[in-house]
């Protein structure tokens, strides 16, 4: 279910006749693959779209946590591949905003964000004199 | 599977702050409203999945919006220059330089929270794509920021429709919320909240798609991009600006693949049929239509599209992007294949379905048809206050990025004006807007008041399409032919229609004019009834049912202010075939519009652009 729990166009269902998943809406399919990587059986592939794309060629993400494999099948038969890094932290590692210290009340009323200045790694946040507006 | 209930239970949640949509804008609100409201309660409501949800879905190879302040490459006013001159002189420059100047700190908290960023190993800085963009392998680019938000919001509600937002019942222009319905279980909710931020995205297919039939999910924006950010605020009365300022990018062509990778970092080029490379070749000409924006460097995004319209409109295409030219090593054809496999997953299918090898074929360019948005190269949204310290004091009216009505914020695509933000300063924009929401809610701790029978009334609304279809279910004549239903794709594909032809899309090669938007106009309001007509048999079709309601205020608004503003202030974009040429003296000024709800009118109008500097 996770490729019905992750489409962001809500159009992979469930077929109950069939028990499996499907796609119910592919004109508004955007080939994200997104179902794809999801998909803990690896039982999604797609294809292009049948309105302008030709057959047999495939083009299959295999995701881990810190990198992806693309492997490639072109029309033609030549096959390609290509891994890529995703992630240099673990999964689960980034800080709440909320595990920092409380701001001071004033710091509310300026124009600095969370834990600016020192993420902008310059020594304060730029400004300018205000203009006033032509009468 | 069973119905769907007309008339479902209803879920109330009360919280301090609400945040419609937790895509990239709405990631950085939650995050920042956070920060500094430690004792808030902050929701986020959101229609998909925030690990996969909004326009990065697929992921990003590049982070569009980065100064280098740190490497002295860019200050803020340098990007003010870039944005006015690619808007053809029209931006909120105050709003433009706020975002330049915060967006670093967001790129570097990305940096650490594990978002692979490709870095020089000699000097130790980003490599950069162009002098904005730097590269990333980001793939993941938004699970990433999605944890971040998912460990900041008191709660992530998601898979709910938003439908409408809420008038506070003592004052109507403040918000007091929202409205709208779980696709999973069909039930009602309600968000009673002190502030609103909508994060809730332009929009795609308000004009048909250059690909038909199944194809028709291919647009360069997402399918799922439904114009809700605009949708929502309207009906509210909040003023909107730019709303004629839609996009056509350049792609390449079918998968619409980006261009920017290619032309900047791997310095390809493009010709015509003919070999010529022809924006240089026809300058002279673009001059005597546009003046001295031609020369402007870098040349307006607007303008390199209008050139090559005119290529292919002179029979002179296709247009050719040579990637043949500079793919001369393995590492540059893994970039060039990544570039696509982390964003555009449908160019790489392209090219292995067509068996093109982008080291020996060139590749075809196109121009997609428009999209409605803020963040990319162009600012359609809502009129929004600026931050204290910059800017004219007429942009400046109370907490940053507020609208113009009380409590009601927005970040990305929603806030107009400001454009090129993309994912890190749409971020960026949700952290501003986090930030005053929360000053907003301090200095208004009262509870809003929602008056139970607006909401009675809105809940039968939005149902009225599962309605609909039980009372209409038997009287089918064929097929999906229920005279008395109007099924949200057939909706839609009305609304594309309209828009195509009348409001200047791909089969009117862009253009338009007064009769044709008029005529356009009228049609829209005989849709407009319809859509009280629209049948849903399943959840899935009632999102739907709502995606076209967006759609369609998206597209009215679109309409109303390409008629009012009366020159082409950017070819290449669209058309007014009845005013061809960029008049500075009359409008080198912002087109805003009001929409009232009691009366329904909308009011157009003018406001003045004033520059920074
Ligand atoms: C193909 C492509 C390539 C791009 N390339 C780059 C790039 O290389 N670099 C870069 O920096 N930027 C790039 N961008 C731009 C960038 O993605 C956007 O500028 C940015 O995502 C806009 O942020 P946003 O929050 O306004 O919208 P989104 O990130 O789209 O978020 C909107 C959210 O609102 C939700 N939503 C919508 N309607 C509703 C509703 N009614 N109720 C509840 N939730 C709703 C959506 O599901 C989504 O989660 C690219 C975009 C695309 C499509
Ligand atoms: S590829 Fe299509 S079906 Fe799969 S998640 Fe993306 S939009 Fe949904
Ligand atoms: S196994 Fe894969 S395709 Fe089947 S329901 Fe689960 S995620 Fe979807």
């Amino acid at each position: 279910m996770e490729c019905v729990t992750i489409c962001p166009s809500d159009i992979m269902h469930i077929d109950p006749a069939q028990g499996r998943a499907y796609n119910v809406e592919p004109q508004m399919c955007w080939e994200c693959c997104a179902c794809v990587k999801a998909c803990p059986e690896a039982a999604i592939e797609i294809r292009g779209y049948a309105d302008f794309a030709p057959m047999n060629h495939s083009v299959q993400p295999t995701r881990t946590d810190t990198h992806i494999t693309w492997k490639i099948r072109m029309r033609g038969g030549d096959l390609k591949e290509f891994t890529f890094p995703i992630r240099t932290t673990k999964w689960g590692s980034i800080a709440a905003p909320q595990e920092a210290p409380e701001p001071p009340a004033e710091a509310r009323a300026g124009e600095l964000l969370s834990f600016e200045p020192d993420y902008l790694a310059v020594e304060a946040l730029p400004t300018l004199a205000r203009k006033p507006s032509a009468p | 599977m069973t119905d769907p209930s007309p008339d479902p239970e209803t879920h109330t949640i009360d919280c301090d702050i609400l945040i419609v949509g937790g895509g990239f804008a709405g990631c950085g609100a939650a995050y920042e409203a956070r920060y500094w409201g430690r004792d808030l309660k902050i929701v986020v409501a959101e229609k998909a999945a925030i690990e996969r949800s909004g326009a990065v879905a697929q992921g990003l190879s590049a982070i569009n919006c980065y100064m280098g302040m740190r490497w002295n490459e860019n200050q803020p006013e340098d990007f003010v220059r870039y944005v006015r001159n690619d808007l053809m002189g029209l931006s909120r420059e105050d709003l433009v330089y706020d975002l330049a100047r915060h967006v670093d700190s967001t790129v570097h908290m990305f940096e650490e929270w594990g978002l692979p960023i490709f870095t020089d190993p000699v000097t130790g800085r980003y490599v950069r794509e162009g002098r904005w963009q730097i590269m990333i392998h980001g793939e993941s680019y938004k699970p990433i920021i999605a944890e971040a938000t998912r460990k900041a919001a008191s709660e992530v509600y998601e898979r709910i429709m938003v439908t409408h937002l809420l008038p506070d019942a003592k004052d109507p222009n403040r918000v007091a919320g929202a409205i709208g319905f779980s696709v999973r279980d069909g039930s009602f909710y309600l968000f009673r909240a002190k502030a609103v931020i909508v994060a809730a995205a332009g929009a795609s297919h308000i004009y048909r798609p250059r690909s038909a039939g199944e194809g028709s999910g291919r647009t360069w924006y997402p399918p799922w991009a439904s114009g809700s950010a605009y949708a929502l605020l309207i009906p509210m009365g909040a003023e909107m600006t730019q709303m004629e300022n839609r996009l056509v990018v350049t792609r390449f062509k079918d998968g619409y693949g980006p261009v920017g990778a290619w032309f900047l970092l791997l310095k390809a080029t493009a010709t015509n049929a003919t070999g010529e490379h022809y924006e240089a070749a026809r300058l002279p000409e673009l001059r005597e239509r546009v003046g001295a924006y031609a020369d402007a460097k870098p040349m307006p995004t607007c303008l390199r599209n209008h050139l090559m319209l005119q290529e292919i409109l002179a029979g002179r295409g296709p247009i050719l992007m040579h990637t043949e030219k500079v793919l001369d090593t393995p590492e540059k054809e893994s970039i060039g294949w990544e570039d696509f496999l982390n964003m555009t997953i449908g160019q790489a299918v392209t090219w292995a379905s067509q068996g093109i090898e982008p080291k020996t074929t060139p590749s075809e360019l196109i121009l997609s048809e428009p999209y409605v948005m803020g963040s990319h190269a162009v600012c359609a949204g809502a009129w929004a206050s600026g931050p204290a310290d910059v800017g004219a004091d007429d942009y400046h009216w109370g907490y940053n990025r507020m609208t113009t009505v009380q409590g009601l914020f927005g970040a990305g695509d929603t806030i107009g004006g400001s454009a090129h933000k993309f994912s890190s300063g749409s971020y960026s924009e949700g952290r501003l807007a986090g930030k005053s929401a929360v000053a907003f809610v301090r200095d208004h701790p009262g509870a809003p008041t929602v008056a139970p029978e607006r909401v009675s009334e809105l809940k039968a609304e939005v149902f009225r399409p599962v309605r609909n279809w039980q009372t209409e279910r038997l009287n089918v004549t064929t097929g999906t032919v229920y005279p008395e239903v109007l099924f949200p794709d057939q909706g839609l594909n009305r609304l594309e229609k309209i828009m195509d032809e009348y409001g200047g899309g791909v089969s009117a090669n862009y253009s338009t004019n007064k009769p044709l938007l008029e005529r356009g106009l009228a049609h829209m309001e005989s849709l407009r009834v319809d859509l009280d007509h629209l049948g849903a048999r399943d959840l899935h079709q009632l999102q739907r049912a709502w995606e076209l309601h967006h759609r369609w205020w998206t597209a009215e608004a679109v309409l109303r202010h390409t008629l009012f503003r009366e020159e082409t202030r950017w070819p290449g974009y669209y058309y007014r075939a009845d005013f061809p040429h960029v008049d500075d003296e009359q409008w080198k000024c912002f087109v805003n519009s009001v929409y009232d709800p009691r009366t329904g009118e909308w009011r157009l109008f003018k406001r003045p652009y004033r520059p920074l500097f």
